[in-house]
């Protein structure tokens, strides 16, 4: 069992006193920007990428920016939760099935029992799919040494039409955002000729646009804009949780392990298939209805229906970061913005990280575990202080929060120009979320455009402009293939309903 | 918080759909143009460099040219409002002061913009007492200046107010 070994050493790196406080502090951070408004996982960890430069220059620094990171993440998938619950206002767009049964258990006075069964179930969702990255990421990277070009190719593309298949959003709007994506990573130097591309004569556009401003443009300053539109006040239940509501909901959660199964199922299978946790907790929640023998009564108050969408929004939160460590291909827009971390720092993500990295990968691995266990500690014990955040009036947290953004956007890489940039893909995050253009796979074209186009023309390099290149062995063929289906899939369903109407 | 004509729609979810469609189309030509120039063949080393972008755009045309024709033939949007006059006016409310904001970051340095730019807000739409408006902007200012300049060593643009106390 070289997991369980590696693992244990990665414990070793993890358990430092520095990267413990780190992983409380990240935590802490992200259960409060899960919190506020207009503030996410994704544009939350973009934003305070830039504070782990200097950090990733000591040795073993890398891992502690990691660690600190990706706590944040988990802190976030906790914190939309409160918000759901409590105020009825899904904080992260993956807590919004949280609210059909959290919000009216919250009303009903069983606010806490609501809450100590997300908490719980996050925790669960979450630590069967560490579990799965564990064991199953040391098979995937070995697996991945052996891909060249074409294969790397067939992954994007798998990736990228997956959106496309599973996205609620309308298939031609899917590829629309996504290919604008793909047209903006290709502003600036060519990577293989050093020809200008799209720049139009201006130098501010030598460099192209950086993804990460245009996080926290399209998520932070687009979901303030949208968040004002409801008005100015929130107002939400009381929040008490006290340990005899925690014992008692935990003695009724075992009944439901089914459900926790079968979300965790759902939730890792769309986290490791570029599904992400938003149609994760939606189909489990939905999967749950079906099949509950109280199915009927769900949207009234029931605690599974609070189970079943937070296991497996957990789940596939922290499953995306499988194939953003093997392959170097995020699952997820958060998933992304780490991944670009890496990559700032220096590191190559992809299946090499696991035989040049292996302090990196299972000290993260390992703090996978903790900060997860860490995490239900914070939010079980500090959830009235977390929902005070929420009372604070909106006409004061709104220009803290874009003054946030603002110095966020400047430090990535100290230019008043992506500030203003950051207003711009603001508006356009605001316009595109109401029309239903998915902003999910527009950021992931921008991150991965770069190396999808590199693996693609090193592929056609190698056969001479040949595209039979891509079903040239079962492996690479396959991928193809599926993602071929995936792509087609919205118009086979199309004209299954029309033939059966 | 809406009454009277703020419930009247400021554009219709219909032209909204179009003119997004439309601008979506138009930058997938331009893209297609400039990759042209750059040459979009496949040449004796390999793909030109405008090989990939000009795919990528020709994609983006195709399904903004559906989303169009989604947009016009659709009878569901028609009379529903993409933002009405209420909503708008607060959006604005943000967006106008927001590019004052980062226009003035340029000029006066971030910490003085920011503390106006929360004092402007908190004054203006949250109506609170002076004191508390100058507690929270100053504050919020100074809390950032700590953050960043002292512990985590992040430089941020500065200007005339920090140069006068020494600290820029």
């Amino acid at each position: 069992m070289d997991e369980i070994q590696s693992l244990l050493h990665g414990f070793l790196v993890a358990l430092s006193f520095k990267n413990v406080a780190f992983m409380f502090v990240g935590i802490i951070l992200g259960v409060i920007i899960g919190v506020l408004p207009g503030l996410g996982g994704a544009n939350g960890v973009a934003i305070l990428l830039p504070l782990t430069f200097s950090m990733a220059q000591t040795p073993g620094g890398t891992t502690t920016a990691i660690i600190l990171l990706s706590c944040i993440y988990w802190g976030a998938l906790f914190g939309g939760a409160i918000t759901s619950i409590l105020f009825n206002i899904p904080g992260e767009p993956w807590s919004v099935a949280t609210t059909f049964d959290g919000y009216p258990l919250a009303q009903q006075g069983r606010a806490g029992s609501a809450l100590t069964a997300a908490f719980t179930s996050s925790f669960v969702g979450a630590l069967v799919a560490v579990i799965v990255i564990t064991f199953l990421s040391p098979v995937v990277a070995k697996f991945a040494l052996e891909f060249g070009p074409p294969e790397f190719f067939a992954v994007y593309l798998l990736t990228f039409c997956a959106f496309i298949g599973m996205s609620k959003e309308p298939p031609f709007k899917t590829l629309a955002s996504m290919m604008l994506g793909f047209a903006l990573a290709a502003v600036g130097t060519d990577p293989v000729t050093g020809a200008l591309r799209l720049t139009f004569g201006t130098e501010k556009l030598l460099n192209g646009f950086d993804f990460l401003v245009a996080v926290i443009g399209l998520f932070g300053i687009g979901e303030i804009l949208l968040t004002l539109e409801e008005g100015l006040a929130f107002k939400g239940a009381s929040a008490k949780i006290n340990l005899g509501v925690v014992l008692q909901t935990w003695k009724e959660l075992p009944r439901y392990w089914m459900t926790s199964l079968r979300a965790s199922a759902v939730g890792c299978f769309m986290g490791i298939v570029p599904g992400g946790a938003t149609p994760a907790s939606f189909m489990s929640y939905g999967v749950a209805r079906r099949f509950s023998p109280n199915g009927e009564k769900f949207g009234t108050g029931q605690v599974e229906g609070v189970v079943a969408p937070e296991t497996a929004a957990h789940a596939a939160g922290t499953s995306a970061l499988l194939p953003m460590l093997t392959l170097g291909v995020p699952g997820s827009p958060t998933a992304a913005v780490l991944l670009g971390g890496l990559l700032i720092w220096g590191l190559q993500p992809g299946p090499l990280l696991f035989v040049e990295q292996k302090d990196f990968v299972w000290g993260l691995i390992a703090s996978m575990y903790l900060g997860n266990i860490a995490g239900l500690i914070v939010v079980l014990t500090c959830v009235p202080l977390f929902a005070a955040i929420l009372r604070i009036p909106f006409s004061v947290i709104a220009p803290i929060i874009i003054v946030i953004c603002a110095i966020g956007s400047y430090t990535v890489h100290n230019s008043i120009f992506d500030v203003w940039m950051m207003i711009v893909f603001g508006v356009a995050g605001y316009a595109l979320k109401k029309l239903s253009y998915p902003l999910a796979p527009l950021v992931l074209a921008i991150v991965l455009g770069d190396r999808a186009e590199a693996s693609f023309r090193q592929a056609m390099l190698v056969s001479q402009g040949d595209l039979t290149v891509f079903f040239s062995n079962s492996l690479v063929g396959t991928m193809t293939g599926l993602a071929i289906a995936l792509l087609l899939w919205p118009l086979a369903s199309w004209a299954w309903s029309r033939v059966r109407a | 918080m809406a009454e009277g004509g703020e419930q009247k729609a400021a554009f219709s979810q219909k032209s909204a759909e179009i003119a997004v469609a439309a601008f979506f189309f138009a930058l997938g030509a331009v893209v297609m143009a400039d990759s042209v120039r750059l040459g979009a063949k496949w040449a004796e080393d390999g793909p030109q460099a405008g090989y990939f972008p000009f795919y990528i755009a020709l994609i983006l045309c195709i399904a903004s040219a559906f989303n169009l024709a989604f947009a016009v033939l659709s009878a569901r949007d028609r009379g529903r409002a993409f933002v009405e006059r209420g909503q708008l006016k607060l959006v604005l409310a943000v967006l106008v002061p927001a590019a004052v904001y980062v226009a003035l970051v340029g000029w006066i340095g971030i910490y003085v913009a920011s503390a106006l730019y929360v004092a402007f807000f908190m004054r203006w739409l949250g109506k609170y007492a002076w004191w508390k408006v100058a507690a929270v902007s100053i504050g919020n200012s100074v809390v950032f200046y700590l953050i960043f300049e002292i512990w985590f060593l992040v430089p941020l643009p500065k200007g005339p107010l920090e140069s006068a106390l020494g600290l820029g």
